[in-house]
């Protein structure tokens, strides 16, 4: 994998694509036209200031924000709509679930269900929605528990675990969909500075399995080290793009150079 | 009771480090405790020397027969007017809540009446339902066929006039109990259930409903004590609930007095015992929201002992 990390992520099979994303909330129009591809065991890191869009971006992806413009496709598959005649028509709530459940999603403030222990919250889709045995499940399921450190927390309540935990266990409940990829937004913004690096490093042990990410994240140095692909945004556009050596070392555009110096 | 210092020359003596907590000693507080002691005697020797009150008529009538059944009539009109209503919130909440103007509109009008017109006179509307509609007919409303016609005095009995003006009242106040439940759950929560691959119905079931409980039960439970004594003012429609019968029988006896204390005293048992069920219920729907759950009673009354034993 390393090897592949390290070369151009050329001649992979594009997983998802997004064209001309366009977003507005009220006058204020937060995406203006907003591409983006994801390949195959590719890591994208989705940087910017706050108020950019990227959040919303990444929302738009598996269509928790509507969108106002452009196209989103999973596997060539249009994501969130169905074109009828010249206009595109929300799908019903079924065909929704189903794509979303295509795709993994990792919250900054964790949204792990309180009422349910660890590895209820890791099954409940998979056995709700998969349809999978239960058995078969949690197995699954504390198999993943294994992979982030916690399977000794499987019984407890998220409210008894720490920040850095409770994330890392979101992160095994969206793994245990099987996802074709995940998204994260900001996972470790909420989190005690003591707290990010256990779960940094479990994204990072995703990464090197080659698990497909796109990461909107305010921390360089993990950028730096495991993204294929960094993408800066500003002011609801892409600005600047590319490896994470060009952009974040030797940027051309000059509101990345200012971005930079403000965060580095 | 460890762990924190305190002055050594603490009142009780010494723990086995040496050191104890001592709580400071609020002379007002004996004070107030011998009022209340004082009040609490003269209600006793009252209730024990009126003779007005006449106990051994109120112990003749407690367990009759008569008296039984208006209780389990009140029983019966309490559970299934607030299952009813609990339904018909829980949906009109979901309604109300919902993106389809139609739904929410309907939801809120159905609010507005049955929480802007007293419940005494739902009442006796139902019970004189016959007056407005002689017969009731189901079918396609204006037009079309009726599908199924009968009398309004044969399917509206006391009873049932009874239980659909207290569970379609309680309906609306219940709507907005449960309404406060779902919104204070978080959006985060739906928002996690739908990138799961969820559908809205089993969000609201699995995710949302269940984390309301914790705000919807201890108003409910209040709504059920409400409700048990509201099932009284059906004694209006000579519905044979507890209120009707004890009347009935003390306009016979002309002992007001000791019946209207039979009726008091069931009330006051069946009002302890859902008392108990929220509580419980409570601590059902408290999993996950606190590190520890609350004591139950028992456990309390065992902690409080060992306490005592400790200081000894």
């Amino acid at each position: 994998m390393v090897e592949q990390a390290a070369d151009p992520v050329a001649e992979r099979e594009v997983v998802l694509r997004a064209t001309g994303i366009r977003k507005r909330f009220g006058p204020n129009e937060v995406l203006k036209g907003v591409d983006l591809t994801v390949l195959r065991g590719e890591v994208l890191c989705i940087i910017g200031p706050s108020g950019s869009g990227k959040s919303t971006l990444l929302r738009s992806l598996n269509h928790l924000e509507e969108i106002d413009g452009g196209r989103v496709e999973l596997d060539g598959e249009l994501i969130g709509y169905r074109r009828r005649g010249h206009r595109y028509v929300t799908l019903p709530g079924k065909q929704l679930a189903a794509q979303r459940a295509r795709v993994g999603m990792v919250f900054q403030s964790f949204n792990l269900f309180p009422h349910m222990t660890v590895l209820q919250n890791i099954v409940e889709s998979p056995v709700g929605v998969l349809k999978q045995p239960v058995r078969e499940a949690t197995a699954t399921a504390m198999a993943l528990l294994e992979r982030v450190g916690l399977e000794s927390k499987a019984d407890a309540y998220p409210r008894q675990l720490s920040g850095g935990q409770q994330q890392r266990v979101a992160i095994a409940r969206a793994l245990a969909m099987k996802p074709r990829l995940v998204l994260f937004d900001e996972p470790t913004s909420a989190l005690d500075p003591e707290l990010v690096g256990e779960v940094l490093e479990v994204m990072k042990d995703l990464a090197r399995d080659g698990l497909t990410m796109v990461v909107v994240t305010h921390e360089m140095g993990f950028a730096r080290e495991v993204a294929d692909t960094v993408l800066f945004m500003d002011g609801g556009i892409a600005v600047e793009r590319g490896r994470p050596e060009d952009v974040l070392l030797n940027p051309r555009q000059a509101r990345t150079k200012d971005f930079l110096a403000k965060v580095l | 009771m460890s762990g924190i210092t305190a002055p050594a020359d603490t009142p009780r003596g010494e723990a086995r480090d040496g050191v104890r907590v001592a709580h400071r000693q609020h002379w007002g507080w004996w004070i107030l405790v011998a009022f209340v002691v004082l009040c609490t005697a003269a209600l006793v020797k009252m209730l024990l020397t009126n003779d007005n009150l006449q106990w051994h008529v109120v112990g003749e009538y407690l367990f009759t027969r008569r008296i039984l059944q208006g209780l389990l009539t009140t029983l019966a009109l309490t559970v299934l007017a607030m299952v009813l209503g609990t339904l018909l919130g829980v949906l009109t909440a979901v309604m109300r809540l919902s993106p389809i103007r139609v739904l929410s509109s309907v939801a809120w009008a159905y609010t507005w009446f049955f929480r802007g017109t007293p419940l005494l006179v739902q009442i006796i509307f139902w019970y004189n339902l016959a007056a407005l509609f002689p017969t009731i007919d189901i079918g396609i409303p204006l037009t079309g066929p009726v599908l199924f016609s009968a009398d309004a005095n044969t399917v509206i009995t006391p009873f049932v006039a009874a239980m659909l003006g207290l569970a379609l009242n309680e309906g609306a106040y219940m709507s907005e109990i449960v309404r406060g439940g779902i919104l204070s759950v978080d959006q985060g929560q739906s928002e996690a259930g739908a990138a799961l691959g969820m559908r809205g119905g089993r969000i609201m079931r699995r995710i949302v409903l269940p984390q309301a409980m914790r705000v919807i039960v201890p108003p409910t439970g209040n709504q059920a004590i409400g409700m048990l004594k509201s099932t009284a003012l059906v004694s209006v429609t000579s519905t044979a609930e507890l209120l009707y019968t004890t009347q009935q029988v003390y306009n016979q006896t002309f002992q007001t007095i000791p019946l209207l204390i039979v009726a008091s005293l069931w009330y006051l048992v069946v009002t302890s015992v859902l008392s108990v069920i929220q509580y419980y219920i409570e601590r059902r729907y408290a999993r996950g929201g606190r590190r520890e759950l609350p004591p139950t009673p028992w456990q309390r009354f065992q902690r409080g002992v060992a306490n005592v034993r400790g200081r000894m």
